[in-house]
């Protein structure tokens, strides 16, 4: 980035010239696009390979000399993946409603509401932002267990319905908002309802964006609890079902592979489409949050 | 009711100018409005953490089983962890893990992330290839490892095809193999996340003091450690928190690297793969395993206190 030079260059002539040291950034770069998507470009050689293909050559060959989809049918007639994703959405969508209109609503009392008892309820989410989910797993489970809600879809929501991390994050959105458009309204006889809707939420609409696309990949994402809620197959989300991919086709790795992109397609396409969105949200209301 | 009464007190204060600022605010001071608002988040929060947080508490300090209410047994849990093999591997284990992530997380990405913001019209490429790893879940990139560092996987193959090395290399079944290459399935999965976080603090440094370190003759390596890294100091301490809490609760990785069986003979076990083996089940020891994710409460709260100092330290 820096280099030592006699007069100032313009940014035109910069990139022009080939030196050794940008030759040398760009072929580390391309080494670490390379490990990173390579494994991902692997696994899809692996599931096209066709099946009388030999898998363990050497050197391992990328292209595929009888490409087939077969795979992806038989992984899909053995294992009840439509159903998993169906499961999978149903509680991402719970995640992503329950956390927009949560985290919302009370992000908005905390931020430009002042009433008694709102520093008690700003504790309230700041503590249970220091409780990490692992420690109280076991507890979480005893209570989803006592209401009935074990190898529920709601069950597998309900802990992270409601994240605190988002709650403050759209109180320091709706805190950071000029007052006078939500004074003039008042002038004007709005009340508090038609002030939350017609003038604060459409200048967080960014924010709000940011939460429902990170709990939305949470939940797609999300591992551990739905493994010890679920019990019934019938009720698994991808994850916990593709977990079982390992052990169903352990003999052949091309069938995990095609499990594998078949999991993968759908989440790879919502991150192609907002990707600035995550980027936003990394960059701006991730790191102060 | 309370709507009509807050509005006319609402309308009443606005009306003085002089205090207006403060009045707009304070206009529900009994009002049922705001807790309207607060309900459905509150109750979340307050019914799924904050309560099993205190039940935890107290589950730690019985010897309950999923289904029996236990009694308390006072400190027997907590004395009975530090004789159990299982534990004292699983603590050490996630220690490790912390030790060893810690510092590839904190470095490399900052390394990354000062490559690809020099690259011209390639940055957003290079962000979007390094970042994709993260929005994957962490069972299909077990899963993609666990194929490719097989006995037969994709390494091996190229090693052997370079003749590196005599045998395939027990990715998958030896002990310490097993954790390094669950170690470097996280850095894989985490580079791409804190590389973003770093970018956007690089974009606060201020150019002119590179430009005054080239005057000064100073290389890419000598700015690099000149400018760079006291530029995201505060960055590098912050990401060094996140990832320490983060590697320390390791789960999904080391279950899905060793078909959820924790190791041969549970050498690999994590922290929180133990609070999961113990705590579930028809046979689960739901005391044993409170008092378990009891310690673990104080450890990663130790490393939540550890930033807070550092950060007033260094505001200060």
């Amino acid at each position: 980035m820096v280099r030592v030079c006699p007069r100032p260059r313009t940014a035109a002539a910069r990139r022009r010239r080939v030196t050794p040291g940008s030759a040398a950034r760009y072929l580390v770069l391309l080494l670490m696009a390379v490990l990173l998507a390579g494994p991902l470009v692997w696994q899809l050689s692996l599931s096209l390979k066709g099946a009388g293909e030999p898998l363990y050559t050497q050197p391992p060959k990328l292209i595929p000399e009888h490409p087939t989809f077969d795979h992806f049918a038989t992984v899909l007639d053995r294992i009840p993946v439509p159903r998993y994703l169906l499961n999978s959405l149903a509680v991402a969508a719970m995640a992503v409603v329950g956390n927009v209109v949560g985290a919302t609503c009370a992000g908005y009392a905390l931020g430009k509401l002042r009433f008694r008892g709102r520093g008690v309820a700003t504790a309230i989410c700041v503590a249970a932002l220091l409780v990490p989910s692992e420690t109280v797993l076991i507890a979480q489970f005893l209570t989803v267990r006592a209401t009935g809600l074990v190898n529920t879809l709601f069950g597998v929501a309900l802990p992270t319905l409601v994240a605190a991390l988002n709650v403050l994050l759209m109180r320091n959105a709706f805190r950071n908002l000029p007052g006078e458009l939500e004074e003039a309204a008042i002038v004007d006889g709005a009340n508090a309802w038609q002030r939350f809707i017609r003038i604060s939420v459409p200048q967080v609409k960014g924010v709000i964006a940011v939460v429902a696309i990170f709990a939305f990949v949470g939940s797609w994402n999300d591992f551990l609890w739905p493994l010890i809620v679920l019990s019934d197959e019938q009720n698994y989300t991808l994850t916990v079902g593709l977990n079982r991919l390992r052990g169903t086709f352990y003999e052949d790795p091309r069938l995990i592979a095609a499990g594998t992109i078949i999991a993968l397609a759908p989440i790879v396409a919502f991150f192609a489409v907002l990707q600035r969105y995550f980027f936003r949200g990394l960059e701006a209301g991730g790191l102060k949050g | 009711m309370t709507l009509s009464v807050q509005r006319r007190t609402s309308l009443k204060r606005a009306a003085r100018p002089a205090r207006r600022a403060g009045s707009v605010l304070a206009t529900h001071r009994w009002g049922l409005t705001p807790w309207l608002f607060l309900l459905p988040g509150l109750t979340v929060i307050v019914l799924m953490v904050l309560v099993p947080f205190a039940n935890t508490l107290g589950l730690s300090f019985t010897d309950s089983t999923l289904l029996r209410q236990g009694e308390f047994v006072g400190w027997d849990n907590f004395r009975r962890m530090f004789a159990d093999e299982r534990f004292t591997t699983a603590l050490l284990n996630s220690t490790l893990y912390t030790v060893c992530v810690v510092p590839c997380m904190v470095v490399l990405p900052l390394v990354l992330a000062t490559l690809v913001s020099s690259a011209g019209r390639l940055t957003g490429f290079f962000r979007t290839t390094m970042y994709l790893p993260v929005v994957m879940s962490p069972v299909v990139v077990g899963l993609i490892w666990t194929t490719t560092l097989d006995k037969r996987g994709l390494v091996n193959a190229l090693f052997s095809t370079l003749d590196a090395v005599a045998e395939p290399v027990p990715f998958l079944t030896d002990r310490w193999l097993l954790l390094f290459s669950a170690m470097f399935v996280t850095v894989w999965t985490g580079l791409g996340y804190y590389m973003v976080i770093y970018l956007a603090a690089l974009a606060n440094i201020d150019q002119s003091l590179y430009d005054a370190a080239a005057m000064d003759g100073a290389g890419a390596v000598r700015s690099f450690l000149a400018v760079t890294v006291p530029g995201v100091r505060s960055t590098m301490t912050l990401i060094a928190v996140l990832s320490s809490v983060a590697a320390f609760r390791v789960f999904g990785e080391v279950y899905v690297l060793t078909g959820g069986t924790g190791g041969v003979g549970g050498g690999d076990l994590t922290m929180t793969m133990l609070i999961q083996r113990e705590g579930t089940g028809l046979q689960a020891r739901t005391g044993y395993a409170g008092a378990i994710s009891l310690v673990m409460f104080v450890i990663l709260g130790a490393l939540l206190l550890a930033q807070l100092a550092l950060q007033r330290k260094r505001s200060s």
